[in-house]
């Protein structure tokens, strides 16, 4: 699935960055009915890992209350160059994967 | 024996009343404070919830409950000795209390995570962080929500 990524190209050794993560994906609460009044399955993203360079930095788990096409923002600071590898997963065996490279000075 | 009136209404009234207890029941759509409170000590555990040091920033009206902004700050200078390890966030009165949790480490360099959830009625919403000292602290936000989230019917 698709997923927009905003990680700083570049940063000096020690900065504080921002990463904004945002997914695209229903997050169908389960408490929805349809007009016939069956009841909608919930089909959500239950967990969103962030790793850098191999080290978990940042891991949230998510809930029916969090919105449709979740987005989450937090920060890291900027050890080295490398690689931070996202991972979503969720109902019905979902799984997302992204990644983005960083170059530190 | 003819039946009176007065029988009837109060036969009609105890059959509409067992009637109607059942599909309440059935539907508890709303989280309660007691469901918030469950869900929070599940989290916390028998600790101490201090007011402070989280910054809970959230509209205090929203127009649309399917996606509300929000971030949460915590005041802490995130070093290996004192950081925050988590952020949960709950709320009242949606079908279920949570709506996240965050974990964080010393390398977050700053305590702050931002999201956008959803709002099914004009709520309470909390935030509690756990610090490296297993202390927490709280900060709360009424929120009025003028077209709820989640229960509507599907088109």
């Amino acid at each position: 699935m698709a997923a927009l990524i905003n990680v700083p190209a570049k940063a000096k050794r020690g900065d504080v960055i921002e990463i904004r993560t945002l997914t695209s994906h229903i997050m169908e609460t389960g408490f929805r009915h349809t007009a016939d009044g069956k009841l909608v399955p919930r089909d959500i993203i239950t967990s969103f890992t962030c790793r850098y360079n191999g080290t978990e930095i940042f891991r949230a788990d998510l809930f029916p209350a969090i919105a449709a096409n979740p987005y989450l923002s937090f920060f890291t600071v900027a050890k080295e160059s490398g690689k931070f590898e996202f991972e979503w997963s969720g109902d019905n065996g979902y799984s997302s994967t992204a990644s983005a490279s960083i170059t530190v000075e | 024996m003819p039946t009176t009136r007065r029988q009837f209404l109060s036969l009609a009234g105890g059959v509409t009343a067992a009637g109607t207890i059942p599909i309440v029941t059935l539907r508890p759509l709303e989280a309660t404070p007691a469901m918030l409170n469950t869900a929070i000590r599940n989290v916390v555990g028998e600790a101490q919830i201090r007011t402070g040091r989280v910054k809970l920033d959230i509209p205090p009206l929203v127009e649309n409950g399917n996606t509300v902004p929000m971030t949460v700050s915590v005041a802490s200078p995130m070093t290996a000795t004192d950081y925050v390890k988590s952020i949960h966030v709950f709320n009242e009165k949606n079908p279920q209390p949570n709506i996240g949790n965050f974990h964080l480490s010393p390398s977050s360099g700053r305590a702050q995570v931002s999201t956008r959830i959803r709002l099914a009625d004009t709520q309470k919403v909390v935030a509690i962080a756990r610090l490296s000292d297993d202390t927490f602290w709280q900060a709360m936000a009424d929120v009025v929500v003028t077209l709820a989230a989640c229960t509507e019917e599907m088109n």
